[in-house]
C-alpha cells in the first residue's frame, strides 16, 4: 500500500496534537474547578493529609505562574506520570493499565456483538421492507435505542440471575473458583455474556437502523439497476451488489463510535461490578478522585484515536477509492 | 394552508402520533406535579419497601419511605427541564459554530472543523461526569456539560446545510441582487436549513435526557433534584428484594426518550421536501 | 389506434435487409399505469410500435412523455409494485415477455435485450472493477469458461474503442472518464451479443465531442451486427444523425412514426412539427451585428487557476480555468461563450459577475477595472451586470414569494418596496407570466415558467449587460424555444447586451452575434458568428461543428420561423 508510511505519520503528528489539547483541557480543569488546585488533585482522601498535598504542590509547581505550571504537567504527562491517587495508594498509570484489559475484553465483545447483530438484522429488515418482520426489528430497535442501559442490564440482571440463577450476577469470573484453561474461559464467559449484552445493545440498534436506510438507499442507485440489467436473479443482486456498498458505510461510522463504547462501560460496569476502568471511574466519583477520573479521560480519548486510526485503515483496504496518502 | 399540510403528513406516521401522547402525559405529569403530589417528593410518606398498590401507594414506596409515584411525577420536570434547556444550549452554540463554518469557509471553516473534531475524539458520557464531578453537580453545571458534549453533531448539520446552500443558485443571485451577508443569512440560507436542525434538536433532546439519566444514576445528579436516574441509582442495591424501585423510574425514562424519538421521526416524515425534481419542463 | 396522422409503420426501412422477416420487438397496445399519486393515471397509453432486425428505431419525446418507461418495460425493471403494466402485449421474436416466468426473462435481460442507460457516472458498481462487471454478464448468459470470459472481455473493451483494454479491465469506475464508462457499458450490453439494443439517452450526459464518438461507435455496432437499436432521446440532431425510423411520443401516447426521411422532413402530426421547429437554429433574418460605439466590457489576459484536492501531506491538484482570457463585448452585442464541460465558460461567467476573483487581469467595465474595486466600491456595479442560471429549479428560495424574490434586488438598493413590487408585477407581465403570480410561490411554476421569473429578477436591476449561464440546458426543447425567443425580444427592447454561455452551438447560432469558442480555459477563437459557424479556423472549433449531430439536416422551410406553441 503506497501512502502507508506517510498516512500513518500524519495520523500520528495529528493524534499527538490531539492528546496534548486533552492534557491542557485538563490542567484548565483542575484550576477551574472550585477551591485549591492542590486540594484538587489531592482529591476527597488526599486532601486530609497535608502533608500529601504540600508534596503534590513541589511536584506540579502549583504555586508557580500558570505557563510554567502547565509545561510542568505536560512534561510529567509525556513520562508517563498521570499522578498519584492516594486513596488507592497506587500511581494512575498502574490502576489505570491494570484495570485496561476487563474493559477491553467487554466494549469489544460488546461492539463485536453490537456490529454483526445489528447488521444481520438490518439486512433482514430492509430485505423484506414494509413486512411484518420488517416492522418487528425497527420496533425492537427503537426500544433498545431508547431504553437506558443501565436499567436494562438491572433488568436482566434481575431476570436471569435473580429470578433463574442462569448467570452470575457480578463480576469478571468466580472468586476462589480456582479454575484454569478452558473451564476458566467458559466461566469469564458466562460473567461476560450479561454486560456485553447489555453494552451492546444501544449499537446493535444503531447500527440496523443505519444498515436498513443504508441498504434501501443503495437498492435505488444507478449501478443496481444495471445489475439487475443484466439478468441477475433478485438474490444476486443484493448480495454481490447492494450488501457490499451499503454496509461500508456503516463499517466506517461504527469503526469511529467504537471508542464511545467506553463511556458506556461506566455505567455496565458498576452495574455488573465488572473490575475495569469504568468500574474505577465510579469509584473515583464516589471519592473525589480527581487524578484517576482524568487519568481515565486522558486514555479513553487514546483508545477513540487509536480506533479512529483502525478504521480508516479497513477502510482504505476495502474501498479502492481512498487513497491514503491523500 | 402549509401548517395543515404539516399536521397532514405527521399524522400519517402513527408512531409519532403515538410519541406525541405519550410526551403529552409526560408533560401534563410534569406540570401538574405539585398539584398532583403537592408533598416534595423527599418526604418519607408511607413505610419504606412498600410494594405497588400496597397500602395507598400507587407505586409502592422506596427505601426511606418515599412515594415512587410522587418521584416519577417530579422527575419528569427535571428530566424535561434540563433535556429542552441543554438542547438549546447546545443549538446555540453549534448552528453558530457550524453556520460560520459553511458560509464563510476558508480558514474560519478550518479552524472550526478542528476544534469540532477535538471534541467528536472524546468519548461524550466520560466527558460529561468529569466535568459535572470537577465542578461540582448542579444544575448549571449538568446543563452545561450535556451542551458541551451535544454541539458537535449540530454544528456539522449546520455546517454542512450552509455550505450546500451557500453554492445554491438563489443564494447566488441575492448575492448578485446586492443583498447583505447578514440579509442572506437569515432570509436566504436558515430558512431553507431549518427542517434538518429541528429533526436533530428532537432527536438530541431525547439522548440529553437519557444523559442526565445516566449522571443522576452515577450519583451526580443535581442533589436538590428528585431525578428519575438517580432513583434507579438509589435502587441497585436492592434489586432483589425490590424490583419495583428500579423498574418504574426506568419505564418512566424509556417511554419519554421513546417518544421524543417518535417525534422525531415524525417530524422528518413531515418536513423533508419530497419534492421530486422533474427534471426538464 | 390513436386518430392522429400516423405514417404506416409497416413501410419497409430502406435499410431492412429483410422486409418479411418477424419484427424483433412488437409493442401491442401497452399501457403503464403509474401509483395513483402521480399526476396521471397512465405512464404509457396503449403503445404499438415495431422494431425490425437491422435498424435504428429513435423514440423522441419530451419529460414525460413515457419513452423511458417503455423501454424499462421492454427490459422488465419497471420498479413494480408502483408502476406496472396495465395491459398490453410486448412481443419477442413472436413471444409475449409479459408472461414469461421469471427465469425466462432473466435469461433474456442483458443475454438477447440489453441496455445502456443515461448517466454514465454512476451505474457502474463503484466497489467492482470494470472487468469483473462485464465477465458477470458472461457468466450469467453463456458458458464460456473463466479464461474464455477474461479473453473476451478484453476484445470486447478493443471494439468499443477503450485504450489499453488488457489494463483497463483491472481498472475500478472511478479512475474512468464520463466517455469511457460509457463505452464499458456498451461493452456489457453487447457482452453475450444480443439482438436487440435499447440505450436511453446515453449520450445526453456526454459532451458534445464524445458524443460523437459514441453515436459513432453505437452506428458501427448496429451495422456491423445487424442489430435492432431502440434509441430514446430528446435531441432530433441525434435523431438526424442515426435513425432509420422514428416514433414521437407525448404524455405516453405515440403520435407518429415513419421512416426518418419521412418523419423529419415531411412530418405530419402538430406536435412533431412544433417540436421540429423549436430545435435551436440560426435565423436567417437576423441582421448582421455592427458594433457601435466604446466596448461595454472589455477582459484582459484573465487568468484563473483552482487548486483541487491536496492536504498537509499532499499537493494538490492545478486546474486552469481561464488562461489570458481576452474578450469585448459592445452595447447591444450578444456575445456567445460556447465550450465543453471544463472548459471554463462558467468561470469566466462568475468572474465577470464578481462571484469569483480571477488572479489576475482586468476587467474594464465602461472604462472602470472592476477587478481593482473592493466589495463596497463594487456594488453600484452590481445593477449594471446581473445573471440568469441554469437550473431553473435551484435559482429561486423556495420560502419567498415570487414579487419578494423580484422585488428584493432594487429594495436592497433603496428603492421604496410598494413601488418596487409594482415593477415586479410590470416585469412579470413583460416576460410572459401573469402579474398574479407575484404573491405565489416558485414550486407553483414549471421549470420554464421559472426561468422566465429569473429572467424578470435580473432585469428588476435595470442592467445594461445580461450574462445568461446556460439558462436553457435544463429545458424541454419547446420551452427552449420560448425562452430564447423571450431572452431575444427583452435585449432588442431594452437594447441589453448579453453575454450568453452555452454548450450547445445550435443555441449559441439562435441568439448570439459574436461567438468565442472556449477549450481549457483558452479562447481559441472568435469572431461573427456566421463565420465561426461557416468557416472556422481552429481545429477545436472545427471538431466541435463537425460533432453537432445531424449537421446534414436541414429543418424543413415551412417550420423555420415558427417559435413553438406554449406546451
Amino acid at each position: 500500500m503506497a501512502g502507508l508510511p506517510r498516512f500513518l505519520a500524519g495520523r500520528l503528528i495529528k493524534a499527538i496534537v490531539i492528546l496534548f489539547a486533552i492534557v491542557v483541557i485538563n490542567f484548565l480543569l483542575v484550576h477551574a474547578a472550585p477551591g485549591d488546585p492542590a486540594m484538587v488533585m489531592a482529591g476527597e482522601a488526599g486532601a486530609a493529609d497535608p502533608k500529601f498535598v504540600e508534596q503534590l504542590r513541589q511536584q506540579f509547581g502549583l504555586d508557580r505562574p500558570l505557563l510554567e505550571q502547565l509545561a510542568t504537567y505536560v512534561s510529567h504527562v509525556a513520562t508517563g506520570d498521570l499522578g498519584f491517587s492516594y486513596r488507592q495508594q497506587q500511581s494512575v498509570w498502574d490502576l489505570l493499565l491494570a484495570r485496561l484489559p476487563a474493559t477491553l475484553v467487554l466494549t469489544l465483545t460488546a461492539f463485536v456483538f453490537a456490529l454483526v447483530v445489528g447488521i444481520i438484522l438490518g439486512t433482514l429488515a430492509a430485505v423484506r421492507a414494509g413486512s411484518v418482520s420488517d416492522s418487528a426489528i425497527t420496533v425492537l430497535a427503537l426500544l433498545a435505542y431508547a431504553t437506558p442501559i443501565y436499567w436494562v442490564g438491572l433488568m436482566l440482571m434481575l431476570l436471569f440471575s435473580v429470578q433463574l440463577g442462569w448467570l452470575p450476577a457480578f463480576g469478571y469470573e468466580t472468586v476462589g473458583g480456582g479454575l484454569s484453561g478452558f473451564a476458566r474461559m467458559i466461566d469469564i464467559g458466562e460473567h461476560l455474556l450479561l454486560p456485553a449484552l447489555t453494552l451492546g445493545m444501544f449499537y446493535m440498534a444503531v447500527y440496523a437502523r443505519m444498515t436498513r436506510a443504508s441498504i434501501l438507499e443503495v437498492r435505488d442507485m444507478d449501478f443496481v439497476k444495471t445489475a439487475r440489467a443484466k439478468g441477475l436473479s433478485h438474490g444476486a443482486v443484493v448480495v454481490r451488489h447492494v450488501l457490499r456498498n451499503a454496509i461500508l458505510p456503516v463499517i466506517t461510522v461504527a469503526g469511529v463510535q467504537a471508542g464511545h463504547l467506553i463511556g458506556g462501560s461506566i455505567l455496565i460496569e458498576t452495574v455488573f461490578a465488572w473490575p475495569g476502568l469504568g468500574r474505577l471511574a465510579f469509584e473515583a466519583v464516589l471519592q473525589r478522585d480527581y487524578q484517576v477520573l482524568l487519568g481515565i479521560f486522558f486514555i479513553s480519548s487514546v483508545m477513540v484515536i487509536v480506533f479512529n486510526i483502525l478504521t480508516d485503515l479497513i477502510y482504505s483496504l476495502v474501498d479502492p477509492r481512498i487513497d491514503l496518502a491523500r | 394552508m402549509q401548517s395543515m399540510n404539516f399536521w397532514r403528513a405527521y399524522a400519517r406516521n402513527k408512531g409519532a402520533v403515538i410519541g406525541l401522547l405519550i410526551m403529552a402525559v409526560v408533560v401534563v405529569l410534569g406540570l401538574f406535579a405539585p398539584l398532583i403530589y403537592p408533598e416534595s417528593p423527599w418526604d418519607m410518606v408511607n413505610a419504606p419497601f412498600l410494594g405497588p398498590m400496597e397500602e395507598g401507594s400507587l407505586l409502592g414506596t422506596d427505601t426511606l419511605g418515599r412515594d415512587i409515584a410522587s418521584g416519577i411525577a417530579h422527575g419528569a420536570r427535571v428530566s424535561l427541564l434540563i433535556g429542552l434547556t441543554s438542547t438549546a444550549v447546545a443549538l446555540v452554540i453549534g448552528v453558530t459554530l457550524g453556520a460560520l463554518a459553511g458560509f464563510f469557509g476558508g480558514w474560519v471553516d478550518d479552524t472550526l472543523m478542528r476544534f469540532t473534531e477535538l471534541f467528536q475524539t472524546i468519548p461524550n458520557f466520560v466527558l460529561t461526569v468529569v466535568l459535572v464531578a470537577i465542578f461540582t453537580p448542579s444544575q448549571g453545571s449538568i446543563v452545561l456539560a450535556i451542551a458541551i458534549v451535544s454541539w458537535p453533531p449540530l454544528a456539522r448539520l449546520a455546517r454542512a446545510e450552509f455550505m450546500a446552500l451557500r453554492s445554491r443558485e438563489f443564494v447566488q443571485a441575492a448575492i448578485t441582487t446586492g443583498q447583505s451577508n447578514a440579509t442572506i443569512i437569515f432570509r436566504e440560507i436558515l430558512p431553507n436549513s431549518l427542517s434538518p436542525l429541528i429533526v436533530s434538536s428532537s432527536l438530541m433532546v431525547a439522548t440529553a435526557v437519557l444523559l442526565e439519566s445516566s449522571l443522576s444514576f452515577l450519583g451526580l445528579g443535581d442533589p436538590n433534584a428528585m431525578s428519575w436516574g438517580y432513583m434507579v441509582g438509589a435502587a441497585r442495591t436492592v434489586i432483589r428484594q425490590a424490583w419495583w424501585m428500579s423498574f418504574f423510574p426506568g419505564l418512566a425514562i424509556l417511554l419519554t426518550v421513546l417518544a421524543l424519538n417518535l417525534i422525531g421521526e415524525g417530524l422528518n416524515d413531515a418536513l423533508n421536501p419530497r419534492v421530486a425534481r422533474k427534471g426538464k419542463a | 389506434m390513436n386518430a392522429v396522422a400516423v405514417s404506416s409503420s409497416s413501410a419497409p426501412s430502406p435499410v431492412t435487409a429483410f422486409p418479411n422477416r418477424q419484427p424483433l420487438l412488437d409493442v401491442r397496445g401497452l399501457s403503464i399505469a403509474l401509483p395513483p399519486s402521480a399526476d396521471r393515471e397512465l405512464a404509457v397509453d396503449a403503445l404499438t410500435f415495431t422494431l425490425n432486425p437491422n435498424e435504428i428505431l429513435c423514440v423522441v419525446g419530451e419529460s414525460g412523455s413515457g419513452k423511458s418507461m417503455t423501454a424499462h418495460a421492454v427490459m422488465g425493471l419497471l420498479p413494480v409494485p408502483s408502476v406496472r403494466v396495465a395491459a398490453g402485449a410486448l412481443l419477442f421474436k413472436g413471444n409475449n415477455v409479459l408472461t414469461m416466468s421469471e427465469p425466462e426473462q432473466r435469461a433474456l435481460r442483458g443475454g438477447r435485450i440489453a441496455m445502456v442507460f443515461q448517466e454514465p457516472m454512476t451505474a457502474l458498481n463503484p466497489l467492482m472493477r470494470v472487468g469483473d462487471q462485464v465477465e458477470e454478464s458472461l457468466r450469467i448468459h453463456t458458458d464460456l469458461d473463466r479464461t474464455a470470459r477474461k479473453a473476451r472481455v478484453i476484445e470486447l473493451f478493443a471494439q468499443v474503442g477503450l485504450p489499453n483494454p488488457a489494463e483497463l479491465v483491472r481498472s475500478y469506475p472511478f479512475r474512468l472518464s464520463g466517455g469511457q464508462r460509457q463505452r464499458v457499458m456498451i461493452a456489457l450490453a453487447l457482452a453475450c451479443e444480443p439482438d436487440v439494443l435499447i440505450a436511453d439517452e446515453p449520450t445526453t450526459a456526454l459532451d458534445v465531442t464524445t458524443q460523437k464518438q459514441i453515436l459513432d461507435l453505437i452506428r458501427a455496432i448496429q451495422a456491423e451486427r445487424q442489430m435492432g437499436v431502440m434509441f430514446i432521446t430528446h435531441d432530433f440532431g441525434v435523431v438526424a444523425e442515426i435513425a432509420h425510423r422514428v416514433a414521437v411520443m407525448r404524455h405516453g401516447k405515440l403520435v407518429e412514426i415513419g421512416t426518418a426521411d419521412e418523419v423529419l422532413n415531411r412530418p405530419s402530426h402538430p406536435y412533431t412539427r412544433q417540436l421540429i421547429a423549436s430545435v435551436p437554429h440560426a435565423m436567417g433574418d437576423r441582421p448582421p451585428f455592427t458594433p457601435a460605439g466604446e466596448p461595454l466590457l472589455l477582459a484582459e489576459g484573465l487568468h484563473k487557476t483552482f487548486h483541487v484536492g491536496g492536504g498537509l501531506f499532499k499537493k494538490g491538484k492545478e486546474v486552469t480555468a481561464g488562461k489570458n482570457i481576452s474578450l469585448t463585448i459592445h452595447p447591444g452585442e450578444t456575445v456567445g461563450l460556447v465550450g465543453e464541460s471544463g472548459s471554463g465558460k462558467s468561470t469566466l461567467g462568475r468572474s465577470v459577475m464578481g462571484l469569483m476573483k480571477p488572479d489576475s487581469g482586468r476587467l474594464l467595465y465602461k472604462g472602470t477595472d472592476l477587478l481593482s474595486l473592493d466589495r463596497r466600491a463594487f456594488r453600484p456595479f452590481r445593477r449594471e451586470i446581473q445573471m440568469v442560471f441554469q437550473d431553473p429549479y435551484a435559482s429561486l428560495n423556495p420560502r419567498r414569494m415570487v414579487g419578494e424574490i423580484i422585488a428584493q434586488g432594487p429594495i436592497a438598493f433603496g428603492e421604496a418596496p410598494a413601488q418596487a413590487m409594482a415593477r415586479a408585477s410590470e416585469l412579470l407581465t413583460m416576460v410572459g407570466l401573469d402579474a398574479s403570480a407575484a404573491k405565489r410561490f416558485p414550486h407553483e411554476f414549471s421549470g420554464g415558467q421559472r426561468q422566465r421569473i429569473s429572467i424578470a429578477r435580473a432585469l428588476a436591476m435595470g442592467p445594461s449587460l445580461l450574462i445568461a449561464d446556460e439558462p436553457v440546458s435544463a429545458l424541454d426543447v419547446s420551452v427552449q424555444a420560448q425562452v430564447l425567443a423571450l431572452l431575444d425580444d427583452i435585449r432588442h427592447r431594452l437594447n441589453l447586451s448579453m453575454l450568453f454561455i452555452t454548450h450547445d452551438l445550435r443555441v449559441a447560432s439562435r441568439v448570439c452575434d459574436t461567438i468565442a469558442v472556449m477549450q481549457r480555459g483558452s479562447i481559441v477563437e472568435m469572431g461573427p458568428a456566421a463565420e465561426v459557424f461557416g468557416n472556422p479556423q481552429h481545429p477545436y472549433t472545427q471538431s466541435l461543428i463537425d460533432a453537432i449531430p445531424g449537421r446534414g439536416w436541414e429543418i424543413p422551410a415551412d417550420l423555420s420561423h415558427g417559435e413553438g406553441v406554449s406546451a
